[in-house]
């Protein structure tokens, strides 16, 4: 498996940290209430097909991204900067 | 048909022409008291023990492709009741207990090993926390030894004592953990369910569930609508899939795990050996063949194939571990889908749909659990009262934050258990 | 026998090698299988389960038959097959899975007992009695099984593992491959052509027909002559892909050392990962057998192995050959041994249009029904309409049609496609990404067909790459169509073997599906179809086809068995190479490595770090001295302690404030230029992450220190919360724990040793406890802190790391003329545990802030990480196990960590565990064992005597319950 680092071109699986689905961008309030932040640690849509989830170039440039992907088939669609999703 | 020795006499003199269907293939009917949705070795456990413990019989397991297809199909055998925390510890003793009377209860050679299971450590702290769940294993009533380097070494002799970049220290021994014989164990519970009248239907899928103020009322499948009373999801691996049909949303991401058999090799590894400073195991099949595994790939996935990076990791480890492997050729590689839970443990519970029950988040562990997870299933959906192996297991514990069942300590990143 | 005239070997190079330890001659470029045949060696394996007599049935890697060991020491290889193992000066190869020898063999007694032993018969007996099973049935059945043996010692060759890239990989050098990296390397395009034989041109070496003006094999060598000039063009022989995966990486297994009498040091295999942008796959066929009664005799092989063995290799593999085929391509074989001058004795074809032949005798519409021979095909039966008939025969060519190679394009999960016209399974299109299948393994079977569709292929993959084809003619060849009708199992009683070496015949196949393994997965489980060596290479289809009639459905209906990677089995060794010994992970020193080691001091793995557990003293015997003596060395004088491996990140910008509040619990907004402050960190999932001081530098700059364990996870948390949560926050971080080396001086006379020491002497009053600064350490620019992991007076002094060393050793002599001197792990332990302090044994990822009683440190003004998924009632519930000290109190003196706690009169049972024992030690400065655990409502019950219970260890102690800090409870000792 090889993703695109934006900053980096692309590169072996091996040089990524894999967190989860990037809902991990949206971080509710404190006082969000419990659904909230119960769909935002636990919960999870978990899609058979195309999903976003998060990357760390660890043994790269320390990029965090998002990485539109397919949980079926393994393609990657697209990736980019967390930060520049995230702002 | 009863099997037996004298049963195989007497069909290999006479042609081998006697042998029936282990189970029917019915055509779906119309309702049932209970439907289970997954063919797989928790659902026809669940089958069999609703049918033999609770006399539930008017009961149908649909299956999307052929019975024993998913997990229970591919997976490494290991059987163990070596957990440290109560919730777990309560449920897998129950397992293992289980699965010791298996074959003669079922009629039916699982070919359940127990071979021991070795967790070897390799340093004071690692030692200590398996002596801290070896502790656990006891005060449940399991047996757990911790074993020196001495001793290790006179059992396992063929590992990197010397030259290893973590020396091996000793192990926590587990002398009734084993292996079995994975299909087995699904075809034993599937020809014990179907004797006693649970409908076993193969290449039925089910595509919708069918819910009316807030209670279930049926199924609808790809071989027509089917009504039930109570339905069961069991379908580790698409839980989400099956579960978001009733609207639910699960604390599940689905990851793959792969495993590892080679050729076929003269008896060479006795126990079921796990290295504690690098995900792998492993054992050795009856056939011959060494049957191994590691880590998750560590990526959500359906794929049920993983990649490189994983597959060259666990081979390091097993290089590192018994360099004596190293002649050994890998003849296959094979991945399965893992529901992943935030804690690792899994969930046996009621949902917010009456009539609706749930069995997921079964992680990597899911094989051993089979026995129980179907005997506690069966009692929670017969008597709608968790069994008490199985109480633990509950699906709002995350919400609560009350009996979180987190072996691994690596929080509520699914992934990482 | 070898073929006057036949063959591409040199006659004149002869090579000796032994086969069960008869010495043989054969020829370089001989397999083990073409020297043996070459020597009227029939008999080379046993079969797995009835341990029948077996002879090759191909002559490639989809053997099932002859597997042997090769060599005999340490470093033999089980499992290999013959017809893949070239011949060298020297060669030992030895047959397996049969005892006493390979021509008696006592289990071939199992072959009488054939009846009993059909489908599953296992899973029906040996249940009774229990016990028996781990006693008595699975023993026997271990030993009987399993092919060839490991030697049990460590793999002593060496191994090696690369990458390589290219814009095209074409896998398998036939005809397609070829002309698809001719074209492909014309065209500039980086090409890797990789072939699993040891010489490339594929079926070219074993077909006599021509390419162009020439014959086959010679273009095939012109080729490889203008590929091997181009630059841009690399071969990869003996190179096998054994998998694709995603994203355009293949795995391939090249075997650099397994044809080499000697290797001088060079590795024996290396696995490579090969990044392609496109890839061809022209990987060829595999011709099947068909099941007939019998049909495993030695001598009987597939019809394209034997014009293999003969135009290829020179061997005839009998002196009076039959064929038995459906189709047209088994004619060729007759042909060609005709051509050669070997006697066929009949060409049987089950079709009753087959052509006729005045070469040989041809019985059309006729089948082998049966075969004789003990060791050895001696005769086979043939049925017609006429009736039986028997042939004496010492060889017979099968060919039951060709199977394409397709199995890459199944290792993705992808069914292949059915063609009822070449009764054969074609790859699915896309079943790769970037994967194109061109030729045989693509279900076009003629060789002219081959070059054509190499040829598309590779312009296919030009253009998808952006290049220009060049102009490339390709040459006329033989263009004949594939005729074929399907025969799979000929009818009639007796075992008709599928799966050779698993011994599955047409009636276990029968069997199953009476029991309702209908379902071909089910089928193939239940029979063990298609689970030994070769997957099936050569059964999974005829066993499909035995399936589907048994059960009334077409082929397409009953499905297609998959094949999962590896395409051929690869060595452990080779995927994990370099994983042996230290080489599984990097090894991490400090800079004070040496200087440790210089002084005896035992090394101790802490996660890749390694770090001295303690210093002996002359005269110390046990590593309880030397620690004891360590400790009261830090309590009454002074002791030296590298803390380098502690995480350290250097945080800077506007907003670094701002980040340290967001992911610490506490606030650290107040805090002042030059002051340091202990943190607490939680995960998002409310329970403790990490702690650590962090000291304000100056304005805008921070140095966190994090837990050695958990340096990379929380360097890799800032990086998420300021890319992910925040990005508009101005803050920068950078790891700094391999630039700094860090020394902790500790004891009543750190003050006075640093002063010796620093340029400046530290000024009373200047340098309160949890201060930091700049200093000069003779010269270098250092940094201090006050802070204390021990309970004393202590600072941590930390400059470049290229100073490390000569600044430990300086401290260390100075340290040794105050009274005092380096300590290490085990002491440092021992210290924090009489202080109460945590390390990773408390923070073990399932305690809370309020489990720690570090309660207070949640501070209630700010949102931070963990915040509100902290405040769940099941992470502040009365009950859970909290933090508590423990002292002995009864007879027994010992606590052992990994214990567990239980009220003192009650049953050490799961119901009434109340807790377990952390951290634990003997205390030199209180002359007793102390230890920390965590106990339900714990510091409710100071004063309690509690149990604690080690099984394992077989230890109960009756313990008090006490506060966790032991000594100098006040901190006195380390403010002052």
């Amino acid at each position: 498996m090889r993703i695109s680092c934006p900053l980096c071109g692309p590169r072996d699986r091996r040089e990524f940290y894999y967190r989860g689905a990037a809902v991990a961008l949206q971080r509710p309030a404190a006082d969000a209430g419990e659904d909230a932040w119960q769909a935002y640690v636990f919960l999870r849509d978990n899609p058979a097909g195309v999903t976003r989830d998060l990357w760390y170039h660890a043994q790269g440039c320390g990029a965090w991204l998002v990485v539109t992907r397919d949980t079926a088939s393994h393609e990657i669609l697209a990736t980019e900067l967390a930060a520049e999703v995230a702002s | 048909m009863r099997f037996s020795g004298w049963r195989i006499l007497k069909e290999g003199l006479t042609g081998n022409s006697g042998w029936t269907p282990q189970w029917r293939d019915p055509e779906p009917k119309e309702a049932y008291d209970i439907v289970i949705i997954g063919g797989g070795g928790h659902g026809l456990s669940t089958a069999y023990y609703l049918a033999r413990e609770h006399g539930l019989r008017n009961v149908a397991v649909l299956e999307k492709g052929w019975i024993g297809g998913g997990n229970v199909g591919r997976n490494t055998t290991i059987v163990r009741a070596n957990y440290g925390l109560p919730g777990n510890s309560e449920f897998y003793s129950h397992s293992l207990k289980l699965w010791e009377g298996l074959e003669q209860e079922l009629n039916y050679n699982v070919m359940f090993s127990q071979r021991g299971v070795i967790n070897l450590y390799h340093s004071d702290g690692q030692r200590d926390a398996f002596v801290r769940r070896g502790n656990a294993m006891v005060n449940q009533g399991d047996d757990a030894i911790l074993l020196d380097r001495a001793a290790l070494r006179r059992k396992l002799p063929y590992l990197d004592f010397d030259t290893a970049r973590f020396p091996v220290l000793g192990g926590l021994y587990h002398p009734r953990g084993g292996t079995a014989r994975h299909d087995a164990v699904a075809w034993g519970y599937a020809r014990g369910a179907d004797s006693r009248g649970v409908d076993l239907i193969q290449n039925c899928e089910v595509t919708g569930i069918d819910i009316d103020a807030g209670r279930v009322t049926g199924v609808q499948t790809s071989r027509g609508a089917i009504r039930a009373g109570k339905v069961g999801i069991v379908v580790a691996g698409r839980s989400s899939q099956v579960a978001a049909m009733a609207g639910l949303r699960l604390p599940i991401e689905s990851h793959v795990l792969q495993a590892f058999v080679t050729e076929g090799l003269k008896p060479v590894i006795d126990q079921v050996v796990t290295f504690g400073m690098g995900h792998f195991y492993i054992s050795q099949s009856d056939k011959g063949g060494l049957v191994f595994g590691g880590d998750l790939d560590g990526y959500a996935s359906y794929a049920q194939r993983g990649n490189l990076p994983l597959v060259e990791h666990v081979m390091e480890a097993g290089m590192a571990l018994m360099p004596m492997i190293g002649k050994a050729r890998v003849l296959r590689s094979w991945g399965g889908i893992m529901d992943m839970s935030p804690d690792g443990s899994p969930v046996i519970d009621r949902t917010g749909i009456e009539g609706l029950y749930l069995n997921c988040g079964w992680c990597y562990g899911g094989f051993k659990a089979v026995p129980a997870s179907g005997h506690c299933f069966a009692h929670l959906l017969a008597t709608d009262r968790p069994h008490a192996a199985a109480a633990g297991f509950r699906l709002d514990r995350f919400r609560s934050g009350e009996g979180i069942m987190d072996e691994e300590a690596t929080g509520a990143q699914h992934n990482l258990h | 026998m070898r073929i006057a005239g036949k063959g591409l070997l040199d006659r004149s190079k002869p090579v000796a090698f032994r086969f069960d330890g008869v010495r043989y001659e054969g020829l370089e470029g001989d397999t083990l299988a073409s020297a043996l045949l070459a020597n009227g060696v029939r008999l080379m394996g046993r079969s797995f389960k009835y341990h029948r007599p077996r002879g090759v049935l191909s002559a490639g890697s989809e053997e099932p038959n002859a597997l042997v060991t090769i060599g005999r020491g340490a470093d033999r290889i089980p499992n290999t097959r013959a017809t893949v193992q070239e011949i060298f000066s020297g060669l030992d190869a030895v047959s397996q899975n049969r005892w006493p020898s390979l021509a008696v063999d006592l289990l071939g007694l199992n072959d009488l007992a054939a009846p009993f032993l059909g489908a599953g018969f296992y899973y029906k007996t040996f249940m009774w009695p229990a016990a028996f099973w781990e006693k008595l049935y699975e023993p026997a059945i271990r030993r009987a099984a399993g092919l060839g043996a490991l030697s049990g010692q460590a793999d002593g060759d060496v191994y090696d593992r690369a990458y390589a890239f290219c814009d095209l990989l074409v896998i398998g050098a036939g005809p397609a491959g070829l002309m698809a990296a001719l074209v492909a390397g014309r065209a500039g395009a980086d090409v890797i052509l990789a072939d699993e034989d040891a010489r490339m041109g594929g079926r070219l070496l074993s077909e006599t027909g021509a390419v162009g003006e020439e014959a086959g094999v010679s273009w095939a060598g012109e080729v490889l002559a203008e590929l091997e000039s181009l630059p841009n063009v690399r071969l990869m022989r003996r190179t096998t892909v054994v998998g694709p995966y995603d994203q355009g990486t293949f795995g391939a297994l090249e075997r650099l050392g397994h044809h080499l009498p000697h290797r001088g040091g060079g590795p024996l295999e290396c696995f490579w990962r090969i990044v392609a942008r496109r890839s061809i796959l022209a990987a060829g066929a595999l011709e099947r057998p068909i099941a007939f009664r019998d049909n495993d005799r030695p001598g009987i092989m597939t019809a394209g192995a034997v014009r293999s063995y003969l135009n290829r290799w020179g061997v005839s593999p009998g002196r009076a050959v039959t064929v038995f085929g459906n189709n047209d391509d088994a004619h060729r074989t007759a042909r060609d041994l005709v051509d050669a001058g070997v006697h066929v004795a009949g060409l049987i074809d089950s079709r009753h249009d087959a052509p006729q032949s005045d070469l040989f005798p041809v019985y059309r519409g006729a089948q082998v029904c049966g075969s004789a021979g003990r060791r050895g095909l001696e005769n086979i039966t043939i049925r017609s309409i006429a009736g039986e008939d028997r042939l004496q025969t010492d060889c017979l060519a099968v060919s039951g049609g060709w199977n394409p190679s397709l199995h890459l394009t199944c290792h993705m999960n992808t069914r292949p496609h059915w063609r009822e016209d070449i009764a054969a399974f074609v790859p699915a299109p896309g079943a790769v990404p970037g994967l194109s299948a061109a030729g045989a393994c693509n279900g076009t079977f003629s060789t002219a067909g081959c070059l054509r569709e190499g040829a598309a292929a590779a312009r296919a993959a030009l253009e998808d790459l952006g290049r220009t084809a060049p102009p490339v003619v390709v040459p006329e060849a033989e263009d004949d169509p594939y005729r074929i009708t399907p025969l799979w199992a000929v009818a009639g009683r007796g075992r008709a073997w599928l799966d050779f070496q698993n011994d599955v015949t047409v009636k276990d196949v029968k069997q199953a599906a009476a029991e309702n393994f209908r379902s071909v997965e089910h089928m193939k489980r239940y029979t063990t179809q298609g689970m030994a060596t070769d997957q099936g290479k050569s059964s999974n289809v005829a066993a499909l086809a035995v399936l589907a009639d048994v059960t009334g459905r077409s082929i397409p209906e009953t499905g297609a068995t998959g094949f999962r990677p590896p395409y051929s089995p690869v060595a452990i060794a080779a995927l994990g190479a370099g994983g042996s010994g230290k080489g599984f992970a990097p090894e991490r020193q400090t800079t004070s490595h040496a200087a440790s080691l210089d002084r005896g001091a035992p090394m101790i793995e802490a996660g890749l770090w390694y770090r001295p557990s303690f210093f002996p003293a002359p005269g110390e015997k046990t590593w309880r001295q030397s620690c004891d003596r360590e400790v009261r060395m830090v309590r009454e004088a002074v002791g030296i302690c590298d803390v380098s491996t502690l995480g350290k990140i250097d945080i800077q910008g506007p907003d670094a404030a701002r980040l340290l509040d967001f992911v610490y619990t506490n606030g650290f907004g107040s805090l002042q230029v030059g002051r340091v402050r202990y943190g607490l960190m939680l995960r998002e999932d409310g329970y403790v992450m990490d702690d650590g001081t962090t000291a304000r530098l100056a304005d805008q700059q921070y140095l966190m220190t994090t837990t050695t364990a958990a340096a990379g996870d929380v360097m890799r948390h800032l990086e998420f919360v300021t890319q992910g949560l925040h990005p508009d926050w101005d803050v920068r971080l950078i790891s700094v724990t391999e630039q700094w080396a860090q020394f902790a001086v500790a004891g009543p006379w750190a003050r006075a040793l640093l002063n010796g020491l620093l340029d400046a002497p530290l000024a009373d009053g200047d340098w309160p406890f949890m201060a930091c600064g700049e200093v000069s350490v003779m010269g270098v620019a250092g940094r201090l802190f006050r802070i204390s992991f021990s309970g004393e007076h202590a600072y941590e002094l930390a400059v470049p790391a290229r100073y490390g060393e000569a600044l430990f050793r300086e401290l260390v002599a100075r340290a040794e003329g105050l009274g005092g001197g380096p300590y290490g792990m085990e002491a440092l332990n021992v210290l924090r545990i009489e202080k109460g302090l945590i390390t990773h044994a408390e923070i073990d990822g399932r305690t809370t802030a309020f489990d720690l009683g570090l309660g207070r440190m949640l501070s209630s003004k700010k949102d931070f990480i963990g915040k509100t998924l902290a405040q769940r009632p099941g992470l502040l519930a009365a009950d859970r196990q909290r933090l508590v000290g423990l002292k002995p109190v009864g007879a027994v003196k010992l606590i052992t960590a990994g214990a567990h706690l239980f009220a003192a009169e009650a049953e050490p049972l799961r119901a009434n565990d109340q807790g377990w024992v952390s951290s634990t030690a003997f205390s030199p400065t209180l002359g007793h064992q102390i230890a920390l655990g965590f106990l339900s409502r714990g510091p409710e019950r100071l004063g309690e005597v509690v149990k604690m219970v080690d099984h394992l260890r077989g230890v109960e102690t009756l313990c008090e319950v006490v506060a966790p800090v032991f000594f100098d409870p006040e901190g006195g000792r380390a403010r002052g």
